[in-house]
């Protein structure tokens, strides 16, 4: 187990070296010149050509990608073009909102879309399976901005329950923290609710045919228990995979639902950076993002034998 | 008063394509300490009634209707709460396939002590100590270490003397064996029986039997209940079930086992078969249910059903030509 962890954990260097190299060159091909942008229009091309020089960006690539990967290994992301922090600081400042907002989500996603798929797979065909299912439709079908807006309007303008904006950091408390982040985490958490609330139920009518369960009914086990000990265990495992993977959706959703909600997060920083062609901020934003991805579904690989004890690593 | 009384029952099924009746009609009684066995070839409603018994089939699309009454109460008027009281602890089950009726993901100890707790009302220390001795009574060695393992680390007869532990483990009346013995190799399959004999000895418990193999009834039970298509055609004690079958069903059955000492070189060495399938039960047959496949059928058996008539003290069968007395010398 110790072993397979160790070799897991090495496994994402090569991942995320690709990762870098894809992050890096993306931007080498982008249309856009930085030193263009910081020059100004008033600039003669000599300027924007030093500005070029000073930045580094006449060499050639392999060499600005060599000079970044080994930046990057000593822990230096850079250095902002714009604000002249380094990226790593930058990063720093705006990370308590994003992991706030994800983590928010991911329980509360959790908590709401495994208990309704788990009904409408034992309640199949009802009104209540109905339900879940149109409102898992809903949830796919309508963007992360629209709901951020209904919900806006409804519960912050309307009823006025909630701060329509903004972001208030933990250290001011757990209940001012919490209410800023709850309209934002139903947003960003809709479309995941939905995908894992239908892989919950199709995993779980799956495992509800199965003998066991027939067993539990024949010991007098009650339903509740039949659900979530004898079924939902036996179901763990396609369920845990999914809110891996969407995992990623909640990253790409963050970038939208912060700037509906003007939480200053990295989401922010990322939209920020793009429209001024911040790279090395770009590239160090990009690269946290996949590493979270990388290390969550690693996370879940190890947790699958925490529910099934036929797997072995 | 029997242990258990099953009156008029009918399963019904809805499908699709008509109701299909995979239980019409069947009495039968069961009394404390008696081993009944069931038998009857695949699709005749020997399962189907053994989990009627239990309440164990869906509803929808199953219907239970009739009256199984279990010490005196009719368990179609109980409770959900009362028949969860019942199941595992008053009537318990053991069902075909071990390889897949344990839960994969929960130790052995722990499905076998669920039933202690929930029925009992064991802490948990106490019922996986109870479920160590559980598997000590069954047979299985290192009890201490095999409770806490999982199903995927047993044996196929391990698993099965685990399904025996957990549905003895709560002292029942009545156990319920559904093909306990149909998916294990042969050796094992006698160890099973043999098991399940001892067990019953020293717990008391009356067990139905289900099951298509003639062998396994001759072994251990007393009575024996034949069905065909979702009716009882015969019932008798052992003996003179298998001496003197009167159904031509049962013949068939007794004929198409193969004999000890039988020659395997000279004419006949070809095992007997009753030909056809067990008849579709989405239609109601008019006569005999077996008439289509009956080697004796007349136009009798095919307009008027036979009613089940006591041809012999305590011998009842389901045919119009059936010998009251047997009169032929055997």
């Amino acid at each position: 187990m110790f072993a397979y962890i160790v070799r897991r954990v090495l496994a994402t260097i090569p991942v995320m070296a690709i990762v870098a190299l894809f992050v890096f060159s993306l931007l080498y091909i982008a249309p856009g010149d930085p030193a263009a942008v910081i020059a100004g229009d008033q600039a003669t091309p000599a300027d924007v050509e030093r500005i070029r020089a000073s930045l580094g960006l006449d060499r050639p690539y392999l060499v600005r990608f060599g000079a970044w990967l080994w930046d990057i290994l000593r822990g230096d992301l850079g250095t902002s073009i714009f604000t002249n922090l380094p990226v790593a600081t930058m990063i720093r400042q705006r990370i308590e909102p994003t992991l706030s907002l994800m983590i928010v989500t991911l329980i509360l996603a959790v908590s709401i879309a495994v208990p309704m798929g788990v009904v409408a797979a034992w309640r199949q065909g009802t009104w209540i399976d109905r339900a879940v299912m149109g409102f898992a439709v809903l949830g796919f079908s309508v963007p992360v901005f629209v709901v951020g807006y209904v919900l806006a309007y409804i519960f912050a303008l309307e009823l006025d329950w909630l701060p329509v904006q903004g972001y208030t950091p933990f250290s001011r408390g757990f209940f001012p923290w919490m209410e800023n982040l709850i309209l934002p985490a139903v947003a960003l958490g809709s479309v995941y609710i939905a995908l894992i609330a239908r892989i919950t139920r199709a995993t779980m009518l799956e495992v509800l045919q199965q003998d066991y369960i027939r067993t539990a009914k024949a010991k007098g086990v009650g339903q509740r228990s039949i659900l979530f000990v004898h079924a939902l265990k036996n179901a763990a495992v396609p369920i845990v995979t999914v809110i891996g993977i969407g995992m990623a959706l909640l990253i790409g959703g963050a970038v939208v639902t912060e700037s509906v909600f003007a939480i200053p997060g990295l989401g922010r920083l990322t939209v920020d950076a793009i429209l001024r062609r911040d790279y090395p901020v770009i590239q160090g934003v990009v690269l946290l993002f996949s590493f979270i991805y990388v290390l969550v579904n690693l996370a879940i690989d190890l947790a699958y034998t925490l529910f099934d004890p036929r797997i072995r690593y | 008063m029997a242990l258990l009384e099953v009156e008029n029952l009918q399963t019904h099924f809805r499908t699709p394509d008509g109701i299909n009746r995979a239980v019409d009609g069947v009495n039968f009684h069961v009394n404390a300490g008696e081993t009944v066995a069931i038998v009857g070839e695949s699709g005749c409603g020997k399962s189907v009634t053994a989990m009627s018994i239990l309440r164990l089939i869906p509803e929808p699309p199953g219907k239970i209707a009739g009256a199984i009454r279990f010490n005196g109460k009719n368990l179609l008027e109980a409770s959900d709460k009362e028949m969860r009281a019942i199941r595992g602890n008053e009537i318990s089950m053991i069902f075909q396939e071990p390889m897949t009726s344990l839960n994969p993901v929960l130790t052995v100890g722990r499905q076998i002590g669920e039933t202690l707790r929930l029925h009992q009302g064991l802490s948990a220390q106490e019922a996986e100590d109870r479920a160590v001795e559980m598997l000590n009574l069954v047979g299985i060695p290192e009890a201490k270490r095999r409770v806490r393992e999982y199903p995927h680390q047993l044996s196929g007869g391990m698993r099965q003397r685990v399904m025996i532990a957990i549905a003895l483990a709560c002292n029942p009346k009545l156990l319920i064996a559904d093909e306990p013995t149909t998916a294990l190799d042969v050796t094992i399959q006698a160890q099973i029986l043999e098991l399940m004999k001892d067990l019953k000895h020293r717990v008391g418990a009356a067990i139905v039997l289900i099951t298509h193999d003639l062998g396994v009834v001759a072994e251990v039970a007393e009575r024996v209940i034949v069905m065909y298509a979702g009716r009882k055609v015969e019932e008798a004690a052992v003996g003179p079930l298998f001496r003197n079958p009167r159904h031509p069903y049962t013949q068939g059955l007794l004929g198409s086992m193969p004999k000890l000492g039988s020659s395997l070189t000279g004419e006949e060495t070809r095992l007997a078969e009753i030909p056809g399938l067990v008849p579709s039960l989405k239609k109601k047959i008019p006569g005999c249910v077996f008439a289509s496949r009956c080697p004796k059928v007349t136009d009798l058996c095919t307009q008027y059903a036979p009613a089940l008539e006591e041809k012999a003290p305590g011998h009842v069968a389901a045919c119009h030509y059936a010998l009251r007395e047997e009169v032929v010398a055997a």
